[in-house]
């Protein structure tokens, strides 16, 4: 029982071959277009590299670029079996190739879901990574003089002053962090002696953040040290002040960032897959088309395309012989060559035992 | 003695004419170019109108929207004529109107040149507008309570952090006016009022900039107020500091931005310029080629093609020779129609 016979008249194979042709066209496109996703998508996450832990998000556009790549390839010779396809002459050579190229094409689609799949699941472990990295980065805010780290300052004041965000969770975390330099701090005065000396680590902590955390949306200059103390300025409440800093933390203004902008991804990788699918199907057509034209040998008369030859549950019992069938080859061989060893022993012993009567 | 004469056979005519219908194409591109070029500077003058006391002149971007689009029409109805002149029997409907088409074009061609000269001249009238504009900015800054002038305060700070500028031509401006509002200025303080009674116009001036001078490449915390006391600060000389705030003035940050998008787009105009001229001149010769033909019946003869049918001192000669007579003929009907009114 075929699966999902057509017949195919020489006019339907002729439009179904350049119909493929154009959708595979259209298909190397969209390739193209997830491939240059990929690459500015790593290259984005590749410009906050200094606030993330670990690159395990990096997985999402790397798929992306190879998936990129090999559809390009997979439907550029899709194309060039589909201009072939009606020349009986030239279509033969693609004969083998196109029994690896289904595989190949069901295996993007399958990568293809999984980059959904994975864009999804990863968001825990992204925020996981920016909590680990930028709480590295308020720690050593203050060492601009320790190479390596000499640049964390500039790093994270153009982070906050970029996405409008400050400290990790909030801008509470600059009060628990010194993000002073000491090289800044005068050792002999009170005020300074007497923070110091009010904590266990020995650490200059205060009630204030950088100035990158200032919001110019607020009505009257940027209030940044003795935030806590209502009395320190005029006309001053800490409780209720909402527009002197920025109130969204870090964290969560790059998580959000990086999830719209795989979300925004999703349409793209959901029409490739069904372009893709399309393509795989129509190439099963106008493949079984063809061939069955070619046994006929009459150009022009009709014949059948289907899925598959017999029914979806034949076809896997058939599979699944063929599959036994090559395991028990190399099976059978070792026991034939094991056996023939065990034949010759036994004649060479005969030979042994026989000369003695006739000496 | 025609100006540039080439002769043509019909192949070569034909190559001509497809060549110049791609470059027609090719026009009509540069056109839409040109009219997105006027509206891109027309948004970036609209989104900071505020720092140029909304008095700014839209009148470059409104001539190359104007420009482009007129482009694109002309270069569109060229393309559709070289595209017909390969057909005897439908060029024979363009061909009264291709004479008027191509003074046309020549006129445009030199608006267009016009244009050009007009992105790069324009600068000087702007570079005044910025220096009023910031200036006036910069009082506005603390009058986030006054209709109209509320946002002047964050326009401000997000240029100052985009430009990386501070103040209209150094941070010590902020040191001359009020950028603290009195709301936020506790008048029974000692010190708010020693400031104030310390200056003619009872102003709270203070040697401190706003947040968005501060530069975050300063390997210190950013350091705003009592910038020129250096005993207010731990390890701290306002002679010899470089990196705190930014050193650079808005106004030559915001001039030097837009002369350079105007430089650009000066650029561009001439190259369109350029490209219209090319594919005038080809027309032209596509016009004089159809219309010499050695015979006049058989499409695929000889002939010629040329950009002025006469020398261009003898073009020059007969066009003035025709203004007089048309002038003249003017005269002489009023003097009929009057010697008539006079009869009768």
């Amino acid at each position: 029982m075929v699966l999902l016979k057509i017949k195919f008249t020489q006019q339907r194979r002729v439009h179904l071959a350049q119909g493929l042709w154009l959708l595979s066209w259209t298909a190397v496109i969209w390739g193209a277009i997830i491939f240059c996703l990929g690459v500015y998508l790593k290259m984005e996450l590749l410009r906050r590299d200094e606030v993330m832990d670990n690159t395990e998000i990096h997985v999402v556009p790397n798929i992306l670029i190879i998936v990129g790549l090999a559809s390009i390839g997979t439907n550029w010779v899709a194309s060039c079996v589909c201009q072939d396809s009606l020349d009986a002459t030239r279509f033969p050579r693609w004969k083998v190739l196109l029994l690896g190229w289904f595989p190949v094409a069901a295996v993007l689609c399958c990568l293809l879901i999984s980059v959904v799949v994975l864009s999804f699941a990863l968001q825990g472990r992204l925020e996981e990574s920016l909590k680990v990295g930028l709480r590295n980065g308020i720690r050593f805010y203050k060492d601009t003089d320790v190479p390596g780290r000499c640049y964390q300052k500039e790093t994270i004041d153009r982070l906050q002053m970029e996405f409008r965000c400050c400290g990790n969770n909030n801008f509470k975390d600059w009060f628990e962090v010194q993000w002073v330099s000491s090289r800044y701090l005068n050792f002999t005065s009170k005020d300074v002696k007497d923070r110091i000396r009010s904590n266990v680590d020995g650490r200059y902590l205060l009630d204030g953040v950088p100035f990158s955390c200032c919001n110019p949306s607020s009505p009257r200059p940027c209030l940044r040290y003795t935030l806590t103390d209502n009395n320190a300025h005029f006309n001053y409440e800490y409780q209720s002040e909402e527009l002197n800093l920025y109130s969204r933390g870090c964290r969560q203004a790059l998580t959000d960032y990086y999830m719209e902008l795989m979300n925004s991804t999703g349409p793209g990788v959901l029409s490739v897959i069904l372009i893709q699918m399309s393509v795989i199907l129509g190439m099963r057509y106008l493949q079984t088309a063809v061939e069955g034209i070619m046994a006929l040998e009459d150009p022009e008369g009709e014949s059948d395309g289907f899925l598959l030859e017999k029914g979806v549950k034949e076809t896997m019992e058939d599979l699944k012989v063929k599959a036994l069938i090559m395991l028990q080859f190399r099976l059978v061989d070792p026991i034939a060559t094991e056996g023939s060893s065990e034949d010759a022993d036994l004649e060479k012993a005969e030979k042994e035992a026989s000369p003695t009567p006739a000496s | 003695m025609a100006l540039m004469l080439v002769k043509f056979d019909m192949k070569k005519r034909v190559k001509l004419a497809q060549t110049i219908w791609f470059l027609y194409w090719f026009a009509v591109m540069a056109g839409v170019l040109v009219f997105s070029m006027g509206l891109f500077f027309k948004i970036e003058l609209r989104k900071r109108s505020e720092l140029m006391d909304n008095n700014e002149s839209h009148l470059l971007p409104n001539v190359l929207i104007l420009m482009g689009l007129i482009a694109c029409g002309v270069n569109a109805f060229g393309g559709k004529v070289c595209y017909d002149s390969l057909d005897p029997s439908k060029f024979i409907k363009w061909k009264p109107m291709l004479k008027p088409f191509l003074m046309f074009c020549v006129g445009f061609n030199g608006l267009l040149f016009v244009t050009a000269l007009l992105c790069f001249v324009m600068r000087i009238p702007l570079q005044f507008t910025l220096a009023m504009g910031l200036k006036n900015g910069m009082k506005f800054y603390k009058d986030t309570d006054t209709p109209g002038r509320c946002y002047m305060k964050r326009t401000l700070d997000l240029m100052q952090m985009e430009f990386r500028c501070c103040g209209n031509d150094h941070y010590r401006d902020w040191f001359e006016i009020q950028w603290v509002s009195n709301r936020y200025l506790d008048f029974s303080a000692k010190e708010v009022k020693d400031r104030i009674g310390s200056n003619v116009d009872g102003q709270y001036l203070m040697d401190g900039v706003p947040f968005s001078c501060c530069n975050p490449s300063s390997p210190r915390p950013c350091i705003q107020g009592q910038m020129t006391n250096n005993t207010a600060h731990y390890s701290y000389d306002h002679y010899t500091e470089e990196l705190n705030v930014w050193k650079r003035g808005c106004r030559e940050a915001m001039v030097s931005y837009y002369g350079g998008l105007m430089n650009t787009i000066g650029a561009l105009v001439l190259l369109v310029t350029m490209l219209e001229i090319a594919v005038t001149i080809g027309l032209q010769y596509i016009n004089s080629s159809l219309s010499s033909l050695v015979n006049p019946e058989d499409p695929e003869s000889e002939s010629e093609g040329w950009i002025l049918e006469k020398t261009v001192g003898e073009t020059f000669t007969d066009i003035m020779a025709n203004m007089k007579a048309m002038s003249k003929g003017g005269k002489v009907e009023e003097e009929a129609e009057a010697g008539v009114a006079t009869v009768s």
